[in-house]
């Protein structure tokens, strides 16, 4: 076990590595530097701006550089906004995206484990149906879309909630749900596919044999089988809700890490940028690993192939 | 000798959507205390689905339709879910077919066994723990605390069944059911395993239902034998009496399909030809008559009642009648 | 029991009958047909792809307005006779657009999943036949690609390709499609290498190797049309997917720029306006919906019926 997970950290550590230095030469190729777009520079107003930031240096310095202070956890300073750093950005972005992504995340898993349960115990009638036809609403409406008519229905026509901020926990709700729900249609419908699947297995057969309550062999034999498939589709679903973050902050007017990914892309603001992206896969990789390890916590069988 | 089970003209169907699949047609046998019998049959012949309508757990589309089954003098048909579950692991105990796959692969074997102890026996997890270990034993299990706490995937297949057979044991069930255990094994560990049931059924006096495709299984355990062909019991009897004097053409083609290793002259081997019957449309006369060698007008008619040949001993065959012709069975004497 | 002794007479056995095989035999892709045709719902979205792809290519031919002209005496309508889903901001047939938008949408879509299922069947049938160490470097690879979102991809190479200053003049179309089939191709590869894996082992592979055949004309001949159950399925699920990422791009302004309209574009600039002309985010937002939708059941019965374990 223990050396499955030091591989695996292993391996972490590379992928990061490599992202990084992928993402950083993807930057260096973006048409224009962060000050050619707006204010009219003269040209030696320009030049001490690249002297300042270091763009003015063969881009491998530039790279041992970068690597020398991320090492040092110093994301270095924002080009766009002067005097604020990378690292001041997340710090007052990533709590809110953290806080709202959480929620949808257990929101998405919650509700879904509860309705491919509902469903797959009953198969073909109309709690199946009612649950598969929210679930494929859910897969197949892309996430900003279900924001907008959830913002026209709720807020602006029923004025139940606020369209934009998080003032209060109840702002939450609204873009948790859409956030989450393209999230938990896909727990639903794997964990629908996946207990249908163990049901018919034979040692669910044989721990009824044994006397055991449909209860007990449904909620202890059955779902934990049924529970991988689902563990594994933890990381694809923690991705998804990052990405989806971008378009939801900004249709919620919510002052998150998504709202200044996009802004750093406009901006052409390098530093945020790699910054961000470095932090998003290092989240992801790590999450990845966590899963992994989770997994083989499940599933003993797991822990003899690694 | 008192009589454990006894099942009247047990029918189950299947309502499929393509219609009414009857898999079991009217089917009646009994079995006595600390007794063992064998139902030998090929695929589809019902023997499995009579088991599972005894155990109650049929799947969705599974009923049983007509019949009674009186465990211990209670008719199993009419009992409630809550009932059953008392009875499942407790009075009856089943193993099946494939040891790979009918134990949980995330849960300990340990666990496993202990938890028909917890919920009948009332046992806390010591006891359970202990009762476990010496049922593991019993079954000649080697290290059996060791072999508790670990996984079903770290056993092999002969040892998988042995455990299977422990979990269906620890609670000294009235009954085992035993549906094709040493199919999925090698002949050597059939063969330990078949000697492990009769070494049970001796020292607990455990009644014994096995059921097998494999009348060379069947000889060795079982005191009384029923063959059944297209969800019908074709002939019943005692070991001696269907392996001596076998009066049914299915029975027959069985033990002409065995091959004879005391033979010193190469024989052919002699299969049954054709298939089994389609249930969706079940025939009206006797369901073996397209495979039968002997198939007589009648047989396309009507279907056979059971005859009796000797007391204890019965064939579904109109060759049984005493109009029919006088038929001699084609096989040797005394096979096995 | 008293029966008539005439019918004790024999009845000869009827050879050929016994082993009649009850029910036709059919190959793999009949059978799988068949049972497609029994689901409805798939049925009914391989109806609405094929009207789709049929209205996106004929659609705008038949149509007098095009999707450019501006003409703001008229813009913001409702629908009506002479505009039947209404005029956009600048006064532009909304229907026309919205075919238009299906063009660019879906040849954005299928384009890009084609390039995905080149490269991954390549990549995948590659790592997988080959085995050892290729495939750990190869998907060592795939999974430092997997581990990032192929939207964080998607969104950088855009950026980079694009250059606001001179749209191109497809409107970006081509750096949608570069950048999406540089990121999606990873789970074609992957779903072509495990089934490669899986059959390698079998024995006809065996055999074709024993009778000679090269490794090349093994995995084109041998081991991808085996695998061509899970390959369908996972391209029919990737359509929708592109159409989503067109869509996503295009809302955060980094899709198909103007006068072009794809779906994605064209609710983006729905957007703005919204809460008084929902309807021009609606339109789009439903053929966006109701194509993914299509493709989804599309999908989801073709796996049904390719999987060999439900044939009867």
């Amino acid at each position: 076990m223990l050396s499955f997970i030091v591989k695996r950290i292993f391996s972490t550590v590379i992928t990061i590595f490599v992202v990084i230095t992928i993402t950083f030469f993807l930057m260096r190729l973006m048409p224009g530097g962060p000050f050619s777009s707006e204010k009219k520079q003269t040209a030696q107003a320009l030049e001490n701006l690249n002297i300042k930031y270091g763009l003015d240096k063969p881009v491998f310095v530039q790279y041992t550089l970068y690597l020398k202070r991320l090492s040092h956890g110093d994301l270095g300073p924002s080009m766009q906004y002067e005097g604020r750093t990378v690292n001041s950005i997340i710090a007052y972005s990533l709590p809110v995206s953290a806080r709202l992504g959480v929620i949808s995340m257990i929101f998405a898993m919650l509700v879904g484990v509860y309705m491919g349960i509902v469903a797959a115990l009953n198969q073909g009638k109309w709690q199946d149906k009612l649950c598969m036809l929210i679930a494929t609403v859910g897969i197949t409406v892309p996430s900003f879309v279900i924001a907008t008519l959830l913002i026209y229905v709720f807020a602006v026509k029923l004025h139940i909630f606020n369209a934009i901020g998080l003032s209060s926990p109840k702002d939450y709700i609204l873009p948790a749900i859409a956030l989450g729900g393209s999230a938990m249609a896909f727990v639903a419908r794997l964990g629908r596919s996946a207990l249908l699947d163990v049901v018919r297995q034979d040692y669910i057969r044989v721990a009824r044999a044994k006397g055991l309550s449909k209860n007990v062999v449904i909620y202890k034999h059955a779902l934990r089988n049924s529970l991988i498939p689902i563990v594994t589709y933890i990381g694809p679903l923690l991705a998804g809700v990052l990405t989806g973050s971008f378009v939801i902050e900004g249709l919620f007017g919510i002052p998150g890490m998504g709202r200044e990914f996009i802004a750093s892309i406009g901006n052409r603001d390098y530093t945020v940028l790699l910054g961000f992206v470095v932090l998003d896969a290092t989240f992801l990789i790590v999450a990845n690993l966590l899963v992994d390890i989770l997994y083989a916590v499940i599933d003993p069988r797991i822990k003899i192939e690694a | 000798m008192e009589r454990l089970l006894e099942i009247n003209n047990l029918k189950t169907s299947f309502f499929t959507h393509v219609g009414e699949v009857q898999a079991v047609g009217g089917v009646s046998f009994y079995l006595n205390k600390g007794e063992a019998l064998g139902i030998v049959g090929e695929s589809g012949s019902g023997k499995s689905v009579t088991m599972m309508s005894l155990m109650r757990l049929l799947t969705d589309t599974g009923k049983i339709v007509d019949g009674e089954i009186l465990f211990q003098g209670k008719d199993l048909v009419k009992a409630s879910e809550k009932e059953m579950e008392t009875i499942r692991g407790n009075e009856i105990g089943m193993i099946f077919q494939d040891p790979l796959t009918s134990l949980n692969p995330v849960f300990t074997v340990g666990n496993q066994i202990m938890e028909p102890l917890i919920k009948h026996r009332g046992l806390n997890k010591k006891e359970a723990f202990n009762r476990s270990v010496q049922m593991l034993s019993l079954v000649g299990i080697p290290s059996p605390e060791k072999r508790m706490i670990q996984y079903p995937h770290e056993f092999s297949g002969g040892m998988r069944q042995r455990a299977m057979i422990a979990m269906a044991l620890c609670c000294d069930p009235k009954l085992l059911i035993a549906d094709e255990p040493t199919t999925a094994l090698d002949v050597t560990i059939q063969a330990q395993i078949l000697e492990l049931m009769k070494d049970i059924k001796q020292k607990l006096n455990t009644s014994i239902i096995l059921i097998t495709h494999d009348l060379g299984v069947v000889a060795d355990v079982c005191a009384r034998i029923n063959v059944m062909y297209g969800g019908l019991i074709a002939e019943t009897g005692s070991t001696k009496d269907l392996f001596y004097n076998p009066r049914h053409p299915y029975t027959w083609g069985l033990l002409n399909s065995i091959p004879n290793h005391k033979s010193e002259v190469r024989e052919k081997l002699k299969p049954i030809e054709g298939q089994p019957p389609d249930l969706l449309k079940p025939p009206v006369g006797c369901p073996f008559a397209p495979r039968c060698d002997y198939a007589m007008k009648i047989c396309e008619q009507q279907r056979p009642p059971l005859f009796q040949i000797a007391p204890e001993h019965n064939a579904a065959c109109w060759l049984n009648h005493p109009n029919a012709p006088k038929t001699k069975a084609p096989v040797g004497r005394g096979r096995i | 029991m008293e029966i008539n002794t005439e019918l004790f007479e024999k009845i000869p056995k009827d050879e050929k009958k016994l082993n009649e095989i009850v029910r036709p035999s059919e190959t793999y892709f009949q059978d799988a047909w068949r049972r497609l045709k029994q689901n409805k719902l798939a049925m009914g979205g391989l109806v609405f792809v094929i009207f789709i792809t049929i209205a996106a290519i004929v659609g705008p031919m038949l149509s007098h307005y095009n999707y450019y002209s501006q003409n703001f005496r008229i813009s913001n309508q409702g629908p009506s006779a002479a505009h039947w889903l209404g005029t956009d901001k600048f006064g532009r047939d909304q229907f026309v657009r919205i075919l238009y938008g299906a063009r660019i949408s879906l040849s954005i879509a299928y384009i890009a999943s084609l390039l995905n299922l080149v490269i991954g069947i390549l990549y995948g049938s590659i790592a997988g036949y080959a085995g050892g160490n290729v495939d750990n470097i190869m998907m060592r690879i795939v999974d430092v690609i997997w581990s990032v979102p192929s939207m964080i991809y998607v969104i950088l190479l855009m950026v980079i390709l694009n250059k606001p200053d001179h749209p191109a003049s497809d409107g970006g179309m081509s750096s949608i499609i570069l950048a999406m089939a540089i990121s999606f191709w990873v789970v074609m590869a992957r779903i072509v290498r495990s089934q490669i894996m899986a059959l390698k082992e079998q024995e006809f592979v065996l055999a074709a190797k024993i009778s000679g055949a090269s490794s090349m004309r093994i995995i084109l001949k041998h081991l991808i049309p085996n695998s061509m159950g899970p390959i369908i399925v996972t391209m029919t699920m990737s359509v929708p997917s592109a159409i989503f990422t067109e869509a996503f791009l295009s809302f955060i302004g980094l899709g198909i720029s103007a006068p072009q309209a794809s779906w994605g574009s064209l609710a983006s600039e729905a957007l703005d306006g919204y809460q008084l002309y929902p309807l021009q985010l609606f339109f789009p937002a439903m053929a966006i919906c109701l194509t993914i939708l299509a493709f989804n059941f599309l999908g989801d019965g073709l796996r049904d019926a390719l999987d060999p374990k439900m044939r009867k």
